[in-house]
């Protein structure tokens, strides 16, 4: 069974004076287990199709099914666990209550979330720090909790909204390498927003290449990953990895071409990183 | 327990304040004219005879003799009995008024009709007249009779507490209720949470520093409608009716009238400690606040 179904989705956003079509007929299918990036300049629907999923939004038209589920029952049945941008912690709770959060909504008794948050901060690499309040955590370490949290029930899919877009770049390079080593632990499938063209080739098995206005996928780019034994430093430096960056940059410019001279190019694209 | 430095500054600052507006005081009433400084019938600095201001020794000796001649009890007992008595019905109003306040803050942040039917109306509430409200608050709960229960004046004057009190607790508190960004609304519906499980886990905990805020303006209006209160409707063995009591005498003796005005003031400090000691019992939900 496919983690995710998107279907034909369209979402129309109303405002007074103006109505947006985010996404036009899109779909999607995420198996189990994979992990999938959605990459394109900002407006192009990626962040809103990630809501979707989730059930935070709802779909003008289409279908979402999330484990053969409709996304709401999906949503209510925990299927999945969620990290955005910013890491979104209580600031009242300690770093260990606030990996507990989920568990305590849904009524685990209090040794069973101490031990999973235990088990959890140790996972990101918080151990020593679990009594500690957000306030006293860096952005990275933050956002780790976050990550942390959203791993609490066991979920079979996360849903991460560039949750490490806010984060600098050697910061943002480590956890990517500790997401991969958590994700292969799991085993959990992934649905994963960026706008960092090599940060979607480093993490994932399928690069969702999406254009603005209206929102719509224009290629997906398979990424050639090696061995799950190779370190991330020899990864990042291999031709496999460029000849990737390189296919999915294409993809990204390539979206607005027809449309677009090659002259106006920067101005499609705004919002990616190519570094 | 040891202060910090910045701990015996603030109590420093403190007397600072108290000695400084003593100083003020002594220095006007020894350089003012006797007759004060008028512009036609229009009085700007109050005349400094011994009548209208004491030196503030004298004030402060009174507060140590016997209230009267014919009881014994010192001005500063009576004051503090007065005090003590108005402090417990302020705090009976202010905890009915925080109640009612949280509770209508709730219903308003629940449904968005609640909100848009009942803010008028609660800002309507305020503009009505303490003065004028008083006797009626009385002569209401005179009518009122459930067998052995016989409503007495001060429960009046907790309630005119009370009606000051729950405003700026329901405005402080919806505020609070509101104040989660949208990325923790999102967080709580990712996990199927409900109503009572955001409110619970996400508003309430959200709200803490301006449920604070609004309890410190809270409790000042509670303790302020209380003196207003006792005084306009005639409720006995409060501060309210001490300053009246002595004020009356104050032809006589001066300087007494100015023992139940401080007691006032302490009991307002009394109050707002009380807050500030609430505060920080509840420090970790003031993290996100400027420190």
């Amino acid at each position: 069974m496919s983690a995710v179904e998107v279907a034909g989705v369209t979402k129309v956003f109303e405002t007074r004076t103006d109505t947006v079509r985010a996404l036009d007929e899109v779909s999607l299918t995420v198996a189990d287990g994979e992990f999938v990036a959605l990459i394109g300049p900002s407006g192009c629907g990626k962040s809103t199709l990630m809501r979707l999923i989730a059930d935070l939004d709802e779909p003008s038209e289409g279908e979402v099914r999330v484990f053969g589920m409709p996304a709401r029952t999906a949503r209510l049945e925990r299927a999945y666990g969620i990290a955005f941008q910013q890491a979104g912690l209580l600031p009242w709770r300690t770093v260990r209550a606030n990996v507990e959060l989920p568990l305590e909504l849904h009524g685990a008794s209090a040794a069973a979330r101490r031990a999973r948050a235990d088990e959890l901060v140790e996972l990101v690499g918080l151990g020593d720090f679990a009594d500690h309040h957000p306030d006293q955590l860096s952005g990275g370490m933050q956002q780790r909790v976050a990550i942390a949290r959203s791993l609490a029930e066991h979920p079979r899919l996360l849903l991460m909204d560039e949750p490490f877009g806010a984060l600098d770049e050697m910061t943002r390079e480590r956890l990517q390498g500790e997401l991969l080593r958590i994700r292969t632990e799991t085993g959990a499938a992934v649905v994963f927003v960026t706008h960092s063209i090599p940060e979607a080739v480093f993490l994932a098995d399928r690069v969702v290449v999406m254009s603005p206005r209206p929102g719509r996928i224009t290629e997906i780019v398979d990424i050639d990953r090696p061995d799950a034994t190779a370190d991330a430093e020899s990864m990042r430096e291999s031709d496999a990895f460029f000849r990737s960056v390189t296919a999915v940059r294409e993809a990204l410019h390539g979206g607005g071409a027809a449309a677009e001279s090659a002259a106006t190019h920067g101005a499609s694209t705004r919002g990616v990183e190519t570094r | 327990m040891r202060l910090s430095s910045r701990q015996t500054r603030a109590i420093g600052f403190g007397a600072l304040g108290v000695l400084s507006l003593a100083v003020v005081w002594e220095g006007y009433k020894l350089l003012g004219p006797p007759e004060g400084i008028s512009i036609g019938e229009t009085v700007l600095l109050p005349r400094t005879t011994e009548l209208a201001m004491p030196h503030v020794w004298d004030s402060v000796a009174r507060a140590f003799q016997p209230a009267s001649s014919a009881s014994g009890e010192l001005v500063i007992v009576a004051v503090a009995k007065a005090a003590a008595s108005t402090l417990g019905i302020a705090g009976l109003g202010m905890l009915l008024g925080a109640v009612v306040g949280v509770l209508l803050a709730l219903l308003m942040q629940r449904f968005l009709l609640a909100d848009r039917a009942m803010l008028p109306w609660l800002i309507l509430s305020q503009t009505v007249p303490l003065i004028a409200l008083a006797p009626l608050v009385v002569a209401w709960g005179g009518k009122l009779q459930l067998g052995p229960f016989e409503w007495e004046r001060w429960m009046s004057v907790a309630v005119i507490a009370s009606y000051l009190a729950f405003f700026p607790v329901a405005i402080g508190t919806l505020r609070g209720l509101r104040s989660p960004e949208q990325a923790h609304l999102d967080l709580f519906r990712a996990q199927g949470a409900g109503w009572w499980k955001t409110l619970r886990y996400l508003r309430l905990p959200a709200a803490v520093p301006h449920l604070l805020a609004a309890l410190r303006l809270g409790t000042a209006t509670a303790i302020i409608g209380t003196v207003v209160a006792e005084v306009s409707t005639g409720a006995r063995g409060g501060i309210g009716r001490l300053i009246v009591e002595y004020a009356q005498s104050g032809s006589s003796d001066p300087a007494k009238a100015w023992a139940p005005i401080a007691g006032a003031v302490v009991l307002g400090l009394v109050a707002a400690g009380a807050v500030a000691l609430a505060g920080l019992m509840l420090h970790n939900y003031r993290r996100a606040e400027a420190r």
